[in-house]
């Protein structure tokens, strides 16, 4: 008999494996329903947080759209989250980058991570 | 459905949650291994039992622990001693049509979409209060409450009747015992592997034994 751990990654295993941390600048490709119509919007920004919990894996990105801070908490294995991939990724010592609301222009940036490229593990 | 067995036993896997793309939904639901069904005994109306039933069995029994009696009844249909062995009222087709020491095949009981009711041992809670046994309130926790917070007050009159009322609630024993839960829709079955993937929660703890059979009131 297989355990309910095993039975829970089988079936999360593509989004699961993303290598997503906080700091990446992430590009979220949103499935939206118009009535009967579907169609996909990219929202990028950086994650400033992940929820890790099996199926109920959120992750909040937040960007700055012109001037007005946005922060979308998208729950990660919906089919809301059609496609996620990691633009670039960035230094940081904290789990969660909430004190990014708090700051603005110049003081808001991250430090790169040099020499970081994509890779396939960083889109699903 | 032409091989419809009453009902499947199996073991509670444990409890995921399933996200159901067409209907945009998150489900919560409970795996079953139903896997390794084997008819141990075929009872039919011709026979002096005088009705239609199968005896099932699941998991193979260690030899040291399987009694003479026990070994001798597995034998006669030639398969291993079972663990776990229940017997479930069949029709009279399936009886007739039914081999003992065959093995049930789980796509032929499960299908997306119907209903089943869950037959399993509820989780032991040992000798507990009223407050948990039964839901009561308890008592209020200040104005002066003295050693009084989960007990569950007066127990009945005075002269008349002078006596407690049979049935009144009180502690005592709770849990572990027989629980079905009917009417449970089965959102996901994985043939191969012989999980079925139903909606809602089951009685019992991880790993133990479930009676899955058709919704009586489906």
């Amino acid at each position: 008999m297989p355990t309910i751990r095993e039975i829970e990654q089988e079936l999360y295993a593509a989004k699961h494996n993303i290598d997503l941390r906080t700091g990446d600048t992430v590009k979220v490709h949103v499935r939206i329903r118009e009535g009967e119509k579907s169609r996909v919007q990219i929202f990028e920004g950086t994650l400033i947080g992940m929820h890790r919990g099996g199926p109920r894996t959120t992750i909040t990105v937040r960007k700055v759209s012109y001037g007005v801070g946005v922060e979308r908490i998208f729950v990660l294995h919906t089919q809301t989250v059609d496609k996620i991939e990691v633009v670039s990724r960035y230094k940081v010592r904290r789990a969660k980058l909430y004190y990014l609301r708090d700051l603005t222009g110049k003081k808001a940036r991250l430090k790169p991570m040099r020499g970081w490229r994509p890779t396939d593990a960083h889109s699903a | 459905m032409s091989k419809a067995y009453s009902g499947l036993l199996g073991r509670k896997v444990g409890m995921t949650q399933l996200y159901l793309a067409d209907k945009d939904l998150m489900v919560g639901v409970t795996v079953l291994d139903v896997s390794g069904n084997v008819v141990t005994a075929v009872k039919n109306a011709a026979t002096p039992d005088g009705y239609h039933a199968l005896q099932i069995g699941i998991l193979d029994k260690k030899e040291t622990r399987v009694s003479k009696a026990l070994a001798g009844h597995f034998a006669k249909c030639n398969v291993k001693a079972k663990k776990f062995v229940k017997e479930l009222r069949a029709s009279a087709a399936v009886a007739n049509a039914a081999v003992a020491g065959a093995e049930l095949a789980v796509a032929d009981f499960f299908q997306a979409g119907m209903l089943v009711d869950v037959v399993g041992t509820s989780k032991g809670r040992g000798f507990a209060g009223v407050m948990k046994r039964h839901n009561f309130r308890g008592f209020i926790r200040s104005h002066g409450t003295h050693e009084y917070f989960r007990h569950g007050g007066s127990i009945g009159t005075r002269l008349t009747p002078g006596m407690v009322l049979k049935g009144k609630k009180m502690p005592g024993h709770m849990g572990a015992a027989r629980v079905t839960v009917q009417n449970l829709a089965v959102v996901k079955v994985d043939v191969d592997r012989g999980l079925v993937f139903v909606k809602g929660g089951v009685p019992g703890a991880n790993g133990g034994y479930v009676i899955v059979r058709k919704a009586v009131k489906g």
